[in-house]
């Protein structure tokens, strides 16, 4: 009789959660932001109800200042899976000019955050699928799988229904929400030999390559477009290099690398000994508890 | 609140990431998982066990060291040294508060397997986190500071895991550092230990002795105990069976989640398999319809499969067009499981509100979802000292077995045979927490209880002498909303037609048969009970039965609908609004619950939650009473 190997587990466990959502919820839909989480959630998803393609479309929720190989892979996924692609972006955000180089957390706060409220609030979805993972960061490790949100968002860590065996409560009143993380349990690692196994197309951005970039504050920015303004005297250098996680290019640190295939991507992640989230600016705001913070605040 | 020795915790990378990436990727992609809780007050060093697991498994990366060290410095426990407990606890709250109040998840990889750890608190008012924990868990590392020997909180942690079912116990009698690594000190506690176990029922566990400061027994066999023959803890976590290849070798069972209907030509049912296997040919069974067919093909998104096993996700196909969907329970033909609505359950209560006996609530069991109430408990049991107690209700944290009653069959087998359908959550249904997670022991066949006299004259004999259909008509409204007027006019109209009425009004109740109840949430449930099952006699007497009570609460009304036979409870509801039926004010009600002086008033200072698919609604700002009363009349008679 076949053996389970871990992998057969997580996949199992994440296409229950995801049909289990799709039975209880009003209107689903899967968060979709391009990167290689974002691509394992979206491969569950078709295997979750094939042959059927996935009742519910995908929201990506644009800052405009995302690399331009996301948003091509992006529209190309979403052409491939027979799925409806949304994409929002917050027009208060978009008037006022909000961007990463002179509005700082701002930008976050003002194209993710407020973004993601308002495009669930226009679409009134009750059920987000998200692609967060328990081993990110300390305030993810007791996130539920299925995380209730009050009707403005707000996430109350004392107030979160305790989850026995895989028995999911997805009840909620009118204008209340879940967002739901079908890979609470899965690691970076798993992660990316499940995408290797299942042959999972991705960023090339994950790979290294020959980019322009240049040095600040100790991280390595890529020169992504014409819109990044450089400093007096600084000009772009060619470095090889690749990105353990993507967000916008400009608050995306990139590491120097040489792995230009898969197994040596996953090679150099369980060499190094930096964590992923280590890129991003967002985990050092707001003292030890960025994440939690902004998780109150209706981050994802 | 021991601190890791970070001199000794070596980073210890697999050669073979460096040398062969393809072969470890191959040797990692076999990989099983184990899934393990951890139970100890932090003073067993359960925070330090972990982290050193993490650390030798390299799971703690530098950057998260550095931030680490500087939060040691800030908030730790232990000067200078690096405070492992900050690695493993992780909201702020807490982290002011000193102590963990969740369950967190953590995880490392050997080369064996992929572990999920679920790390719980030891404090007594945590059950719930622990029960949370043990119930996806596959084993259970019950830690004993060799120092202090089983104490009270071991006995508790050792209940709770018998209890949800944990076969794999590991009993860690760590800090063996601290007592010189005496063998006498640790085959004391083993045998103190063991005593204790068998009288909860706990046939078997694994004793250790470990440190997880120094490091002893956890990955290598360690010099100072030479004296232990048995595994260390990585090993005996890399080898002990997994509860998914348990469950394969069981009858299958597959509850249903989802119908895959995309075209006509294709209809499948999807699920993820509970206990054991399927494969294309099998004869199956549809439970609670208990039709049977054949499987025609297990589907999956990577092609079709000769076999499928426990824990997997697959879409199944059958060969007739059978009666099947969601909450349905796909099980092989010959040993099906039981279904049954009165079972003994064991319940632990979630939620700070206590469990209110007789009130509807969701229970969820696998896929399926009933309303089910739950009876005065048996007794609960102390959970530190095993005794049995009385009680009337289930407060936080307790833990007690009681009866329960569903509203529909449920397919179920005990838990201890099968935890996805024998393990349900209680659902509230006005706030929808989840306030209890439960297992079913057995089911209650009411024969076995109460006998039921067999009487020759049964209710269909009663209503055929009367020449009519019983039924209630169950009006449900405000105060001075209307209700006493209309049913009075009902029951004059159907009496001059020359049917058997009664008509049991809210006020008279009160003044006889519940003149022992009060207005409190308890009493109020208890009244609508009582009338209840008043009006099912009646029916069963062959009576149209009509009842004027408020009865503010959806779960009451469906819990009376619940009683009665399909079709037999017709919900009527006068549709007042507060400020017209405040406005007539008949009693003078209103007024005083205003000023005060009465409490718990429907509509003032207590919610009324009016019917979202009542059979009939009765608008009386826009008909009158004379052609409500019509209209209702002609509803239950055209319907009869």
């Amino acid at each position: 009789m076949k053996t389970l190997t871990h992998l057969d587990r997580l996949e199992a466990e994440a296409i229950h959660i995801i049909r289990e959502v799709v039975a209880e919820a009003e209107k689903p839909v899967m968060l979709y932001s391009v990167g290689k989480d974002s691509a394992v959630m979206l491969h569950l998803a078709r295997k979750a109800f094939y042959p059927s393609p996935p009742p519910f479309p995908l929201l990506h929720v644009d800052t405009t200042w995302k690399f331009k190989a996301m948003y091509e892979l992006r529209d190309k996924m979403a052409r491939d899976s027979g799925m409806e692609l949304l994409v929002y972006q917050n027009p208060e955000a978009a008037e006022k000019g909000i961007n990463p180089f002179d509005h700082g957390a701002l930008h976050t706060d003002m194209w993710k955050t407020e973004g993601l409220k308002q495009a669930l609030d226009k679409y009134g979805f009750d059920a987000a699928f998200g692609g967060a993972r328990r081993d990110e960061e300390k305030s993810r490790a007791k996130e539920r799988i299925f995380s209730f949100r009050t009707s403005s968002h707000g996430w109350d860590p004392k107030n979160q229904r305790p989850e026995l065996w895989n028995l999911y409560n997805a009840r909620k009143a009118r204008g209340e929400s879940i967002r739901v993380f079908p890979i609470s349990n899965w690691t970076e690692l798993d992660i990316w030999q499940y995408i290797h196994l299942n042959d999972i197309p991705i960023v090339p951005l994950y790979f290294a390559d020959k980019r322009p970039t240049v040095e600040r504050d100790g991280m390595l920015l890529m020169v992504d477009d014409d819109r990044f303004p450089l400093q007096p005297g600084e000009v772009p250098v060619e470095r090889s290099i690749r990105f353990r996680t993507l967000g916008c290019y400009p608050l995306t640190g990139a590491v120097e690398s040489e792995a230009k295939t898969l197994p040596e991507v996953i090679q150099e992640t369980l060499l190094t000994t930096t964590s992923e989230r280590q890129g991003r600016a967002i985990d050092k705001d707001a003292g030890g508890a960025g994440m939690e913070v902004k998780k109150q605040q209706g981050y994802f | 609140m021991a601190d890791i020795d970070t001199k000794e915790a070596v980073y210890v990378t697999d050669k073979l990431i460096a040398e062969d990436i393809d072969a470890y990727l191959v040797q990692h992609e076999h990989k099983t998982m184990l899934r393990f809780i951890t139970c100890g007050s932090v003073d067993d060093g359960k925070s330090t066990l972990i982290g050193r697991l993490l650390y030798d498994s390299k799971m703690i990366f530098e950057d998260q060291l550095d931030a680490l060290t500087a939060d040691s410095k800030k908030v730790g426990t232990q000067g200078q040294e690096i405070d492992f407990a900050l690695l493993v606890d992780g909201l702020a709250a807490e982290r002011e508060q000193g102590i963990t109040i969740d369950v967190a998840y953590r995880f490392f990889n050997t080369e064996k397997r992929k572990f999920i750890v679920a790390d719980c608190p030891g404090h007594e008012q945590y059950t719930r986190n622990m029960v949370t924990g043990a119930s996806t868990a596959d084993l259970a590392v019950i830690l004993i500071d060799a120092r202090k020997g089983v104490l009270v909180q071991t006995r508790r942690h050792s209940y709770l895991c018998h209890l949800i079912g944990i076969k794999n116990i590991v009993l860690a009698v760590n800090k063996m550092d601290l007592v010189d690594y005496d063998q006498a000190v640790f085959d004391g506690i083993v045998k103190d230990y063991a005593e204790f176990a068998r009288s909860i029922g706990i046939d078997s566990f694994t004793a250790m002795p470990i440190s997880g400061f120094k490091g002893d027994n956890i990955t290598t066999p360690s010099a100072n105990t030479p004296w232990y023959k048995g595994p260390t803890l990585v090993e005996h976590l890399e080898t002990v069976e997994v509860l998914s290849s348990v469950d394969a070798d069981k009858p299958f069972r597959l509850p249903v989640q989802w119908v895959n209907r995309p075209n006509l030509d294709f209809r499948g049912f999807s699920g993820l398999i509970a206990t054991g296997s399927v494969k294309p040919g099998d004869k199956i069974r549809v439970l609670p319809s208990g039709k049977t067919s054949a499987i025609t093909r297990v589907v999956t998104y990577d092609g079709d499969l000769d076999e499928a096993v426990a824990g997997q996700s697959v879409t199944v196909c059958f060969e007739d067009e059978i009666d099947c969907s969601r909450g349905s329970v796909i099980s092989v033909a010959d040993n099906p499981p039981q279904t049954a609505d009165q079972f003994e359950s064991t319940i632990v209560w979630l939620a700070d509100e206590a469990l209110i006996p007789g009130r509807a609530y969701w229970l969820k069991l696998g896929t399926q979802q009933v309303s089910a109430t739950v009876a005065e408990p048996k007794y609960t049991v102390n959970v530190n000292t095993m005794e049995h107690m009385a009680a009337k209700t289930l407060d936080l944290n307790a833990i007690g077995v009681a009866e329960l009653t569903t509203d529909k069959q449920v397919v179920f087998e005990p838990y201890a045979e099968n935890r996805t359908l024998g393990g349900f959550i209680l659902i509230d249904k006005m706030t929808n927490a989840t306030v209890a997670a439960g297992m079913l022991n057995f089911s209650l066949r009411r024969s076995q209880n109460v006998h039921w006299q067999a009487v020759d004259i049964d209710r269909k004999q009663h209503a055929g002498l009367k020449n009519q259909k019983p039924a209630v008509l169950w009006f449900t409204g405000l105060s001075g909303s209307g209700k006493s007027t209309i049913a009075n006019m009902v029951e004059k109209k159907l009496h001059r037609m020359n049917r058997h009425t009664f008509l049991l009004d809210g006020d008279n109740v009160r003044h006889g048969l519940n003149k022992d109840l009060g207005f409190t949430e308890a009493d109020r449930i208890e009244n609508i009970r009582r009338v209840g099952e008043v009006s099912k006699l009646m029916t069963d007497a062959g009576l149209i039965v009509i009842t004027a009570f408020i009865s503010p609460f959806q779960a009451d009304r469906e819990m009376v609908r619940a009683m009665l036979p399909e079709g037999e409870f017709i919900e009527v509801f006068i549709d007042t609004p507060l400020k017209v039926a405040e406005a007539r004010d008949v009693k003078g009600l209103y007024k005083k619950a205003r000023s005060g002086e009465l409490k718990n008033f429907t509509g003032i200072d207590s919610p009324y939650e009016a019917p979202r698919n009542p059979e009939v609604r009765i608008d009386t700002t826009v008909i009158s009473p004379e052609e409500a009363a019509e209209l209702i009349v002609n509803t239950l008679l055209g319907d009869a």
